[in-house]
């Protein structure tokens, strides 16, 4: 089973990714921040990783940028999540080595089509 | 990993508890304009529940939150300053979208444009349409050929890109052949395995749009070069809907919608209570596998048994915390309360708060918020003076109001201080004679005087307000704590204020109890009543057929016989015993056929058509699944004194 | 829906002191074989005991005594009803002694009538209306009427 890392300090956005992936057959694990998300990437093999950028002690950023420095997660999609105006903090977090986004709002849907698109 | 809760009540919580966050930041912020982080707080809870509101169907509520957002923005990159009018409105907009999120039919949309209007006049923003779904892609009439050539950034793979699935993709979209490029592509030994060199041409026939094609790369688009032509014009079909994820979001939100929101309470809870307590059930899992190998080997069990109440009282004191919030959830909503009668009465009032992380039990500290909100209404509608009169008196104008919370014994005390004017029994007394409450004249102490506030008759019209005629009274104040088995005491000092004082048992749910037979029947007398047990001398239940008084140790206390008053048919057992209780310092014997002993009692409520059997406060289950009724220590010592003077008259009668 | 529901209703039977009563099938949570109760003094007499089911407890009413007869006696055919019944608004679980209980069926609705017979001795507002089964008539008590009003 391919696994899910879903890191956002909104239990019920984690709550969507988990129902919407869940019931796609993906197994997903859950962390509240950045640094909780870090945490979860080492002790799991995880196939992907949703992150929010707005989080409270370590931010999105800081979290994909750590991430990427650990070998098993060169090559690991990151999706993070943001809204329409961030087109700034956009290009910071693909300079960060996040792979793809998600315009927040969403819908279950449009994140089981970006997770398919980058892990199938 | 089955949802097992509705994600649409979980978005409900977490926007109560952002809303919460949101009304403490605008209430700081008042005191405290220039503070950037409360302005970050309030911005990120509006921002959180407009991307989750959209999420779970609450379009109306995100879309107002998208407006709400826009209009802080602007003070959080200073453009706009966060002015006592700003927060007001922003403070009704707070409650508006509290409406929309808790009872949507309730919330106009009327108000919701002014709300929004109030703001965007102060903040001075163009009104902002929210974008609630991608837009629909148009279906194009023919298909097309178009030729698109590939060549990524070689470390595309690095950041978790994998261009054979955009180009699986692509072959989504249509018919498409792919060439590969391998010109780039080094000899094994310069080989750099992470680096993505190979490029692709792919001839695609399709009828989707251009936009389509480009769709699939957007997340690489600024990693690669795309370049799409087209190749040849197709023969034109007929136009065909293209399904999209527009329609597909419309039905996942009708869905949401037609859910319908049920009313499911829940509870958080620290992760370490759980542990504990999945520690303590496992325990309690192998003594159990013990009591049965010992019972089959017939060997004692007492060891077990001792162990298995150990590990039970403590999984009850587990469960019993999981049921425990700190009351200061409780006393944030005050301040707002604290904010709008300061404004309404036109009185500065300032709201000190002490002991916001003593517990209590979650059921209890949502039955306390309607009596607190009127103590504290009436603290400051009637207890605090006008600024004019204050000052006359020599006091600050700022008027204070202390919330304060603590534990004593296993009791937790609440009370509400106001540095107003105290209680006038002068007027109190007038008003209670002219009410027909008392007789005129009639000699009361003060203490006396200061319960009638609490009359269901004591009402006074000239304090009739804007913020008076909500409903509830002190009597229904009093009512309510009584109904939590608690007790409100009122201290009171003319010129300088009053503190009202709720006491409340620490827990409704289980209280110890001393269980006791009469007859055949089992009850339970709650154990911070009893004071201390003793039998009833053979010859002292002799002579007490008239006057029933014991003599322990000098002092004469009054006994009851609870099969007298139970009408419990049969005939007294001898060796009858005496349980003294305590009530309000004096103490009466409750004389019973047997004392079991100390009894772990879970209340259960009796039903409404026991509400006219006042001697019992509820009920539990006893071991062998029988019902034991729990003893309401002051009504039956009540029940017992009208049978006495009845007995008396009685007496006198037949004399 | 709602017009199937007074066409035909699913109704449990039972008989209280030779009369048959048909209580609503959806109103009847369980039957339970008698079971001990406790008497809870000072309460009202036809509501005398509760008992434990499913740790919950519940009155027990004995529709005998509300009507004005001896108390019922327990027989082996005698059962306890648990019924939800609407008291002041709030749905509440209540027992009642039932002599039997016979069976579930279906009543008409076409063969309910308002009035009583004549010669009926249960008092008239407590009945919900009269039907008829097996050449039958049978009572439809108004349990919340029965349990929840006060006045005796």
């Amino acid at each position: 089973m391919k696994t899910v890392l879903t890191v956002d300090d909104s239990s019920s956005v984690r709550q969507m990714v988990k129902i919407a992936l869940g019931g796609a057959g993906y197994g997903v694990v859950e962390a509240g921040d950045g640094a909780a998300g870090l945490a979860a990437a080492k002790a799991n093999s995880v196939q992907l990783v949703v992150t929010d950028l707005n989080m409270p002690i370590m931010n999105g950023l800081e979290f994909i940028r750590a991430l990427r420095q650990l070998a098993p997660y060169r090559g690991v999609p990151i999706v993070f999540l943001t809204t329409e105006s961030d087109e700034s903090l956009k290009r910071d977090a693909k300079a960060a080595g996040a792979t793809a986004w998600i315009t927040k709002p969403f819908k279950q849907d449009q994140l089981l089509n970006v997770v398919k698109k980058l892990i199938g | 990993m089955s949802p097992s809760q509705d994600p649409a009540d979980t978005f409900r919580q977490e926007a109560s508890d952002l809303l919460e966050g949101l009304e403490q930041a605008l209430l700081d912020l008042e005191g405290d304009p220039g503070n950037k982080d409360l302005v970050n707080t309030a911005f990120r809870a509006l921002h959180t529940i407009k991307g989750s509101g959209a999420m779970f169907g609450f379009d109306e509520v995100a879309a107002f939150a998208h407006e709400f957002e826009s209009a802080f923005d602007r003070v959080r990159r200073g453009e706009t300053a966060a002015t006592p009018e700003l927060i007001g409105i922003a403070l009704n907009a707070q409650d508006f979208l509290r409406t929309q999120i808790e009872n949507p039919d309730a919330a106009s949309a009327v108000i919701g444009i002014c709300i929004l209007a109030d703001l965007r006049k102060l903040t001075q923003s163009a009104p902002a349409a929210l974008e609630t779904a991608a837009p629909a892609l148009k279906s194009e009439e023919a298909q097309k050929v178009f030729s698109v050539s590939l060549r990524f950034k070689s470390d595309v793979l690095i950041n978790g890109a994998n261009p054979l699935r955009f180009i699986d993709e692509l072959r989504g979209l249509g018919e498409a052949e792919v060439t590969p490029e391998i010109a780039a592509i080094p000899a094994l030994d310069a080989l750099d395995p992470l680096a993505c060199l190979m490029s692709w041409r792919v001839r695609l026939t399709t009828r989707a749009p251009r936009s389509a094609i480009e769709d699939v790369f957007m997340f690489v688009a600024d990693d690669m070069e795309l370049t799409i032509e087209d190749a040849a014009q197709a023969k034109p079909a007929a136009a065909e809907p293209t399904p999209n994820q527009d329609v597909a979001a419309h039905e996942a939100a009708a869905d949401s919608a037609k859910r319908t929101p049920k009313e499911s309470a829940t509870i958080r809870v620290q992760a370490e209570r759980l542990d504990s307590m999945m520690d303590r059930v496992g325990e309690l899992v192998i003594a159990q596998a013990r009591l049965t190998q010992l019972s089959a080997a017939g060997a004692s069990t007492l060891g077990v048994a001792e162990e298995i109440e150990r590990l039970t009282s403590s999984l009850r004191e587990t469960i019993m915390g999981i049921r425990m919030l700190p009351i200061g959830s409780l006393f944030g909503r005050f301040r707002r309360l604290v904010h709008d009668l300061s404004r309404d009465l036109g009185k500065e009032i300032d709201l000190v708060t002490e002991g916001e992380e003593t517990e209590l039990d979650k059921t209890m500290i949502e039955r306390l918020a309607d009596p607190l909100i009127h103590v504290i209404r009436n603290a400051a509608d009637h207890g605090l003076e006008p600024p004019q009169q204050r000052r006359e008196a020599g006091k600050p104008t700022l008027g204070t109001i202390r919330l304060v919370a603590r534990h004593a014994g296993a009791e937790v005390l609440i009370s509400v201080s106001d540095d107003g004017r105290g209680l006038d029994t002068k007027r109190i007394r007038a008003k209670a004679e002219e009410n027909g409450l008392i007789a005129p004249g009639a000699p009361m102490s003060e203490s006396e005087l200061h319960q009638l506030i609490f009359h269901p008759g004591f009402s006074t019209a000239k304090e009739v307000s804007a913020l008076s005629g909500r409903g509830v009274g002190m009597d229904v104040v009093r009512r309510t704590i009584e109904g939590m088995r608690g007790a409100i005491e009122v201290l009171t000092e003319p010129g300088h204020g009053s503190t009202l004082t709720l006491r409340l048992p620490l827990t409704l749910a289980i209280i110890e109890g001393l269980l006791v037979r009469v007859g055949a029947t089992h009850y339970v007398i709650p154990l911070t009543a009893v004071e201390e047990c003793v039998e009833l001398a053979s010859e002292v239940d002799e002579r007490s057929k008239g006057r029933s008084f014991l003599n322990i140790r000098g002092d004469l206390v009054p006994f009851i016989r609870l099969r007298e008053i139970f009408c419990e048919p049969g005939r007294p057992e001898p060796h009858q015993k005496v349980v003294i209780v305590n009530q309000n310092d004096s103490r009466v014997g409750f004389v019973v056929d047997q004392i079991l002993g100390n009894h772990q009692t879970v209340i259960k409520s009796l039903s409404k058509l026991h509400a006219d059997a006042p001697g019992f406060s509820g009920a539990t289950i006893l071991g062998d699944g029988a019902v034991a009724l729990i003893l309401d220590t002051p009504h039956i010592i009540a029940a017992g004194q009208t049978r006495e003077r009845r007995g008396a008259t009685k007496h006198l009668e037949a004399a | 829906m709602n017009d199937d529901a007074q066409m035909a209703t699913q109704a449990l039977l039972m008989g209280i002191a030779g009369e048959v009563f048909a209580l609503d099938a959806r109103q009847v949570r369980e039957i339970l074989d008698p079971a001990p109760v406790t008497r809870v003094p000072g309460a009202k007499p036809y509501v005398a005991n509760v008992l434990n089911v499913r740790g919950k407890v519940i009155p027990l009413a004995d529709l005998r005594v509300r009507f004005g007869m001896e108390p019922a006696k327990l027989t082996v055919d005698s059962r306890f009803v648990v019924l939800e019944v609407e008291l002041d608004g709030d749905p509440t679980p209540v027992g009642i002694i039932a002599d039997k209980v016979f069976e579930v069926t279906e009543i008409d609705a076409a063969t309910m009538q308002k009035t009583p017979p004549v010669g009926m001795h249960w008092r008239p507002e407590f009945i919900a209306g009269i039907a008829k089964w097996k050449d039958d008539f049978i009572v439809i008590p108004d349990m919340a009427r029965i349990l929840g009003e006060a006045s005796e």
